[in-house]
């Protein structure tokens, strides 16, 4: 029996995990898919908010502008990359600047430090590509970025090593409630633990419905993005959004920390929630916002298009409570990366003053080794980790540039990738100019050899997604 | 730092015949650097025939094309590195490179040829909508599963594209017992060679749809079908025309991309039409001492004009070690939109020269002028140009000796547009 069940597997349940992992707690993380940060975090524009966005008194206010705050070390801890790049909020005529003024009303209500209103001249000295049409912004110096799945899987990781178990492929099914203890089944295997947080996405609903609270919902909301090539990562350096509307925050333009260009969100409701499909008319929109907002972006230049689905709540704040002993963490939409941190604080704090009064850990690890610590190294490191594995000597991925060496890490490193998604988001291999084109035959051998497996086992991203379906001419298997 | 005098990025056709060029025109010292496990580049994965009839006049598969110059880079005995990655070139020619036993290393060259050939574009590039499932494979990626691998990316097919790689696996999954449903072409005409066409696909009653594209990919895990759709002059759907076609497997045929990312990190100026360098008629890019040929420096059809042109590449090379080159004039050439590039693009030296050109669309009954001003210097008849075929027109030393003008423009004169 666990003392705490977490199920799901994103960035917020990552982060809980971390936190619980502190203490001397039996934790686990069910997760239904076959990795961790397969939704929203997966597909998301990785911006650290400042937050101004959202109106004081709010949860989501307050755990934005704390998470914000706490993300630099939470990184730094974590190996993940961060970039306090800040943000600009654009306005093209007097209403926009208006609600700039709200905005920066807001902000230092809700804490948000060094806001600043800029004019026309200031705006362009710090972007000389915004649109010309554009006569004001608010500038928020503590805007940044961050890659979410990098957060998420480090964090996993690090909870991992410090004790944490993770079950993949773990879907929820069912849930009872008997002395105290729930019992979490899915078709194959079935959980118990005193604690349940539910940190399901646009599925928490779903999951607080098992246990009968059917206090909120989740209206699933879609964001489509696309990615310009590392070689127009210097358009603009801020992450530079729209002054909001009724219909939302607008499409951004932003440098992800990797040095491609994003460009996105829409926001669609969506008919279902596994619906993540990308649309024409999506695209369309797209291509005209940002074109409305910097100029000179080059379209020709998308390599990839994605889309995410919001966790969009009933009542329109993060929706955070306990009743007896399951956690609810659910409507998690923006600003809820930035808000992971501060959410899982917020989170522990709640178990904390339950009955639950756990000790913390001695040994507590804060510190996991970076992802892309390879790519850091000086290259005399870099040789002198070649000479002691000259697996780290082999590019496997031309366009990012990575090593055979990197992957082999990626698939024993925790949480350990068992699918080409899993090694392209721990490694960027596939996530370059070819997108795969001729790292992934590679990429599908290495991950056969290390798990011990055929090929033919090998799937894009777990379930039915195989990459290959036979030997040629029905020869034998191997 | 190890010091070379001639660098050869790639051990495809262009740097294999490039090298061997070199050889052969008295540079003894030289190096080629090749990221695979073995020489041959591409044409390893290319077990079809139709290589070498304009250099061997016969007809060879790929792996033979290649063996018989790694033959004769190995009875010259002229070096090479497997597994190695350029990851740097700089101006004044210091290389840096990777591999498993020598780990990061730097040479100083005194002269480079980059034959680093091209790559597919990608899914990506084309915004299609709908889901990111597996089974969607760049063609070039999948015939590297069938034919070096040796396993079947998927069983019933529709291919995106009419390039000649598409073509070729749409005949190779059905020799393997997969259905190829549909080739779907965006442009009114085909992509490929007109002999892959017949060869490919009609001998295989495999229909080329002209004038269709991709509009939504379905399936979330494998791919379930696509849903295609004509589209206008404009190259946009006619969302009425759509319809579905299951299957579970997309592949991708849609251009080939000169891989110029070192190039373009050198510093070399790159031509927008060809993605590849800016060159003279000894395949000098904007650098002196830096060469470029085969796919890196514009995407050919046939390897045996890869290898016409790494040879002059090589002899060029070895003329600017041996300090041979003449530079005493500066031509460049221009061209009218319906010709979309050539190659190369400038004259430094008056020997005769073939200028190799591909169209914006296809003419028949077309005459090719150049033009030094109001005068034109050299007319051709071309009784059928198309998109996917490299052309190509000769200059004399006598006609590029008397150019009076520093600039050249080729254009395309329709006697009838097809």
């Amino acid at each position: 029996m666990y003392d705490v069940a977490i199920i799901g597997a994103g960035v917020v349940g990552c982060m809980i995990a971390r936190e619980l992992s502190k203490y001397q707690l039996s934790v686990c993380v069910l997760e239904k898919e076959a990795d961790v940060a397969t939704g929203a975090t997966r597909a998301n524009s990785g911006i650290v908010h400042a937050g101004f966005d959202a109106k004081e008194g709010t949860l989501k206010a307050k755990l934005n502008v704390q998470g914000s705050k706490m993300m630099p070390k939470v990184c730094e801890d974590l190996g993940v990359n961060y970039i306090n790049n800040g943000s600009l909020v654009i306005g093209f005529n007097e209403k926009d600047l208006k609600e700039i003024v709200t905005l920066y009303n807001r902000g230092k209500i809700n804490g948000v430090e060094k806001l600043e209103i800029l004019n026309q001249e200031q705006l362009r000295n710090l972007e000389p590509n915004i649109s010309k049409k554009a006569i004001g912004a608010l500038y928020a110096p503590t805007g940044a970025i961050v890659c979410p799945y990098e957060l998420a899987i480090s964090a996993m990781g690090n909870a991992m090593d410090n004790g944490v178990q993770l079950k993949l492929n773990f879907h929820v099914e069912k849930m009872e409630r008997k002395n105290d203890t729930y019992y979490i089944f899915s078709n194959t295997e079935t959980v118990s633990a005193k604690y349940v947080i539910n940190a399901a996405g646009v599925y928490s609903d779903y999951v607080a419905n098992l246990v009968g609270d059917n206090s909120f919902y989740i209206k699933p909301r879609k964001g489509e993005y696309m990615l310009l090539d590392k070689t127009c990562g210097n358009i603009v350096s801020h992450t530079i959004f729209r002054t909001p509307t009724e219909k939302g925050k607008g499409i951004l333009v932003s440098p992800t920390v990797d040095g491609n260009i994003i460009l996105g969100p829409t926001s669609v409701d969506a008919e279902d929630k596994s619906d993540n499909s990308t649309s024409y008319e999506g695209f369309q929109k797209i291509m005209k916002e940002v074109g409305e907002n910097v100029e000179n972006i080059p379209l020709n230049k998308v390599i990839t298009s994605f889309c995410g689905l919001r966790a969009t709540g009933s009542t329109g704040d993060f929706i955070i409570n306990m009743k007896n002993k399951f956690v609810n963490v659910a409507g998690i939409e923006s600003p809820g990366l930035s808000a992971a941190p501060a959410i899982a604080q917020y989170v522990v704090e709640l178990l904390k003053n339950d009955s639950l009064k756990p000790e913390e850990k001695a040994d507590f690890n804060p510190k996991r080794k970076s992802m892309h610590f390879f790519k850091k190294l000086s290259v005399e490191e870099k040789n002198k980790l070649i000479r002691k594995n000259p697996s780290y000597g082999k590019i496997v991925c031309r366009c990012e540039m990575v090593t055979e060496g990197e992957i082999i890490d990626a698939i024993h490193t925790n949480p350990k990738a068992t699918t080409v998604d899993g090694v392209k988001i721990r490694t960027r291999s596939g996530m370059g100019r070819c997108q795969g084109g001729f790292c992934s035959p590679s990429v599908v051998e290495i991950l056969a050899r290390e798990l011990n497996t055929s090929v033919l086992n090998i799937t894009k991203s777990g379930g039915n997604s195989n990459i290959l379906v036979c030997r040629t001419k029905g020869g034998e298997l191997n | 730092m190890k010091k070379i005098d001639l660098v050869i990025i790639g051990g495809g056709p262009a740097g294999m015949s490039a090298a061997i060029s070199a050889y052969n025109n008295g540079v003894k010292d030289i190096l080629i650097l090749e990221r695979a496990e073995e020489l041959g580049g591409i044409l390893q994965q290319c077990i079809h025939n139709g290589f070498g009839l304009h250099k061997f006049k016969e007809e060879l598969t790929g792996p033979e094309y290649a063996w018989r110059y790694e033959q004769q880079i190995k009875q010259r005995n002229i070096p090479y590195m497997l597994n190695t990655m350029v990851t740097k070139i700089t101006k004044d020619k210091k290389i840096t490179a990777v591999n498993s036993t020598e780990g990061i290393f730097e040479i100083q060259a005194k002269a480079i040829i980059l034959a680093m050939g091209c790559r597919e574009r990608s899914k990506g590039a084309l915004n299609i909508p709908g889901f990111r499932p597996a089974g969607i494979f760049s063609a070039g990626t999948a015939q590297k599963y069938v034919n070096i691998k040796g396993y079947l990316p998927g069983k019933e097919i529709v291919i995106l594209g009419s390039g000649d790689i598409g073509l070729i696996m749409a005949r190779r999954m059905t020799l393997e017992g997969a259905k190829v449903k549909a080739v779907c072409e965006i442009m009114p005409y085909s992509g490929g060679l007109a002999r892959n066409i017949q060869q490919c696909l009609n001998d295989f009653n495999i229909p080329l749809k002209l004038s269709h594209t991709v509009v939504e990919i379905h399936g979330k895990e494998r791919l379930t079908g696509v849903t295609i759709a004509k589209v206008d002059e404009n190259r946009k759907p006619i969302m009425e025309t759509k319809e579905y076609i299951p299957c579970d497997t997309l592949l991708l045929s849609v251009g080939l991309i000169p891989e110029n990312d070192l190039s373009r990190e050198t510093g070399i100026e790159l031509d927008p039409s060809t993605q590849g360098a800016i060159v003279d008629q000894n395949r000098q890019t904007s650098i002196d001492g830096i060469f470029a040929c085969g796919n890196v420096l514009h995407v050919h059809d046939l390897v045996d004009y890869v290898s016409d042109e790494a040879e002059i590449a090589g002899k060029a090379a070895a003329n600017y070690l041996n300090q041979k080159a003449e530079n005493n004039i500066h031509i460049s050439i221009k061209t009218d939109g319906k010709i979309r590039y050539t190659v190369p693009q400038r004259f430094t030296g008056t020997q005769k020269t073939t200028l190799y050109f591909r169209t914006a669309d296809v003419y028949e009954n077309a005459v090719i002028h150049v033009r030094d001003g109001e005068k034109i210097i050299y007319s051709q008849k071309k009784r059928k140009l198309l998109p996917a075929e490299m052309e190509t027109i000769t200059l004399s030393e006598e006609i590029i000796k008397n150019v009076s003008s520093n600039s050249l423009l080729v254009e395309l004169e329709v006697v009838k547009n097809a």
